[in-house]
């Protein structure tokens, strides 16, 4: 079971992961500012992280497909002179482009000081953040995802899975167990965009059903985090079905008189955002995040036009009428637990 | 191929790159055919040698097609398309509109139809067969007011009795401003969640493209059918190649890796039966494909007549809850024992 506490080499790729950069002009830029201050833009490519081309997320539906924009490919070949530099002091922020002191970053639950923006943010510092301490026990941590169709591109999937693995402290995208918010008790899964881009296989799908179920038998809340790309295409159709078979664990959660509250964090599109995590009972969304069905690079390829500002964003989802509310990640510990209390029992 | 023309067809007209040689033998038939008209030679053994190697062609080509070819074979422009089994199979059809909250969504039909006597509720993709219609129904990429017109037809559908049927042939959800804006994701998750409510018994069929969300969004069913030469997938093999081979000439390559002809998809437990097309697919002879459709979902209809409701709907859960399963690699469900059990 990977230990919450344990998360610094995940820590360490959200700008390998991160969609906005790869996104292109992310559209959260436009309330603050898009420069960072002249002085510190050298300053800044010095320690940004390191990306590793390796290890961008694939997925079908692309909220982030790389290597399109030639900036950002520049900037990348820039600074894949400065390798080995993981957990520089340093970092730029995706939205707002400002360089953030990354202890600084931390201490506030990596929401940018400057514009708000929330970082994806590893599934065991989400588990950590909004459990109560002690209170945490992970379920079917040992799935690993499996090769089923023999997929090979440039590299297998077994290699990339194999890969994956050694590099990360948990055996697939999503971690489900049980736990209390608060002192409530809830059944939890998160997935994370550090795994792969948080995509959907069978054992994400098979993960959702079993912790549904688990909800529905333990009579508790089922509160479910969502940062995907989408479906995870080197599993073909059955990664399509995990759609449907989420679906089927949430109808018969429902059924058993169930509850369950979505919270959508940057970024949530494709194959997820099309299932389990927008038919909950109650669809939050922290502020800034990417929510949608196509990716906005597959939007914009398509309709051959630039997208509207704040378009996907999670402002925009609430201003259309998509999401309930959008809460910060602060408040979010105290929002859960005012929900649960609102459902009678 | 050209680089404009990687879809695998020459162009609309002349069909898949594959079937050029039997392309050649079809146009010197018709040009023997015509000499033989206007010059009254009787070169009738010429002619018909020419058809028996046609046929030949024909089943030597077919005998060995790769994923690609098929998903050409799917996307050929004389495939039959939904309008023509409403023509063909349907009797008595009334097409009932819009979904109520935002408009018409052409790109999906709906409306209560009849089959060898059987009533019951169509949802289908609709794509065109002229340039136009092709335009009208926006390529068969819907909208979430399409999903959301499909999902209202089908609670009608349940109220009224009637078992759905669906014909799925779409290369995807359309990804724009507007479908962003209205919830496309949303759209197809809830129609996707309310297929294991409906208490009538839903056939699905997947006659041409299946492609991925889109698809899936009127594709839950009692029963899962897929045309011998139809594709099913996560993703566009355009798209897929796009992404992982970062070159959308691979598209070939994806379509072998995403494993999503019918035959693999049966293999995988995805879909439960094949509907097999006449020799050299469905666009040769759509009377008789459609035909074969036709009795394959009555079979399947009168099958599902007899399950009682409540485990109906137990079984349409069971199948998608275990889809796939394989003995031992996911803890055993606590709950009701596995479909196969």
């Amino acid at each position: 079971m990977p230990d919450p506490d344990q998360n610094s080499s995940s820590v360490a790729h959200e700008e390998v992961l991160s969609p906005g950069e790869t996104a292109g002009a992310s559209p959260h830029s436009d309330d603050s500012p898009q420069e960072p201050r002249p002085g510190l833009k050298e300053h800044s490519e010095v320690h940004v992280v390191e990306k590793n081309e390796s290890e961008e997320s694939e997925h079908a539906d692309g909220a982030e497909e790389s290597g399109a924009e030639k900036p950002g490919r520049l900037a990348r070949m820039r600074r894949s002179k400065k390798k080995d530099m993981p957990g520089g002091l340093w970092l730029k922020c995706e939205s707002c482009s400002q360089v953030i002191y990354r202890k600084e970053l931390e201490e506030k639950g990596r929401v940018c000081p400057a514009c708000d923006f929330h970082f994806t943010l590893p599934g065991s510092d989400r588990v950590k953040m909004l459990l109560d301490d002690g209170t945490w026990t992970e379920e079917y941590a040992e799935l690993v995802p499996i090769d089923r169709l023999n997929f090979e591109e440039k590299v297998t999937y077994a290699d990339k899975i194999e890969r994956t693995l050694a590099r990360m402290k948990q055996n697939e995208a999503l971690i489900c167990g049980r736990g209390e918010i608060l002192g409530r008790k809830v059944v939890l899964a998160v997935l994370d965009f550090s795994f792969m881009g948080g995509s959907m296989g069978e054992v994400v799908g098979e993960k959702i059903a079993l912790a549904a179920e688990m909800a529905a038998r333990d009579n508790v809340p089922f509160i479910v985090f969502t940062s995907s790309g989408g479906a995870r295409m080197h599993e073909g159709i059955l990664s399509l079905m995990q759609m449907a078979k989420t679906c089927a664990a949430l109808d018969q959660l429902n059924r058993a008189g169930g509850f369950s509250i979505c919270v959508m964090t940057h970024p949530t599109t494709g194959g997820v955002t099309a299932s389990f995590a927008t038919v909950c009972d109650i669809s939050l969304a922290e502020p800034g995040a990417l929510i949608g069905f196509a990716g906005p690079r597959v939007i914009a390829t398509t309709i051959k036009q630039e997208l509207p500002p704040g378009f996907q964003r999670a402002e925009f989802m609430l201003e259309k009428g998509m999401i309930d509310a959008i809460v910060r990640r602060t408040e979010l510990c105290q929002t859960l637990a005012k929900l649960i209390d609102y459902r009678g029992l | 191929m050209s680089k404009k023309s990687n879809n695998g067809q020459d162009s609309a007209a002349n069909g898949p790159t594959f079937e050029r040689p039997i392309a050649e033998i079809e146009a010197k038939i018709n040009e023997l055919e015509t000499l033989s008209q206007t010059t009254k030679l009787d070169i009738s053994s010429e002619i018909e040698a020419l058809q028996e190697r046609l046929k030949e062609e024909i089943d030597v080509v077919y005998s060995d097609l790769g994923a690609w070819d098929r998903v050409t074979v799917a996307r050929h422009p004389k495939r039959p398309v939904a309008s023509d089994y409403i023509t063909s199979i349907l009797e008595d059809f009334f097409e009932l509109h819009g979904d109520r909250a935002f408009g018409d969504d052409k790109a999906i039909v709906t409306g209560l139809a009849t089959m060898e006597g059987r009533r019951v509720m169509l949802v289908a993709h609709r794509k065109g067969k002229t340039t136009k219609e092709r335009v009208d129904c926006n390529f068969g990429c819907a909208h979430p007011e399409g999903y959301r017109k499909a999902l209202r037809k089908m609670r009608l559908a349940e109220k009224m009795e009637l078992p759905i049927v669906a014909l799925i042939n779409t290369p995807g959800a359309y990804p724009g401003i507007g479908a962003e804006e209205r919830g496309q994701a949303l759209a197809i998750a809830e129609n996707i969640l309310a297929m294991f409510q409906l208490r009538v018994p839903i056939v699905a069929i997947v006659i041409g493209e299946g492609g991925s969300g889109g698809a899936l969004g009127i594709g839950i069913g009692d029963r899962v059918l897929m045309m011998e030469h139809a594709y099913y997938s996560v993703i566009s093999p355009e798209g897929c190649a796009a992404i992982l081979w970062k070159d959308g000439e691979k598209s070939p390559d994806a379509a072998e890796a995403l494993k999503l002809t019918s035959g693999d998809l049966r293999e995988l437990g995805v879909i439960d039966e094949i509907v097999p097309e006449p020799a050299g697919g469905a666009h040769r002879d759509a009377e008789t494909a459609m035909r074969s459709v036709k009795e394959a979902l009555v079979r399947a209809l009168d099958e599902l007549a007899l399950i009682p409701t409540d485990e109906l709907l137990e079984q349409r859960h069971q199948k998608y809850r275990y889809l796939g399963a394989i003995e031992g690699r996911f803890p055993a469900p606590a709950g009701p024992g596995r479909a196969d059990d």
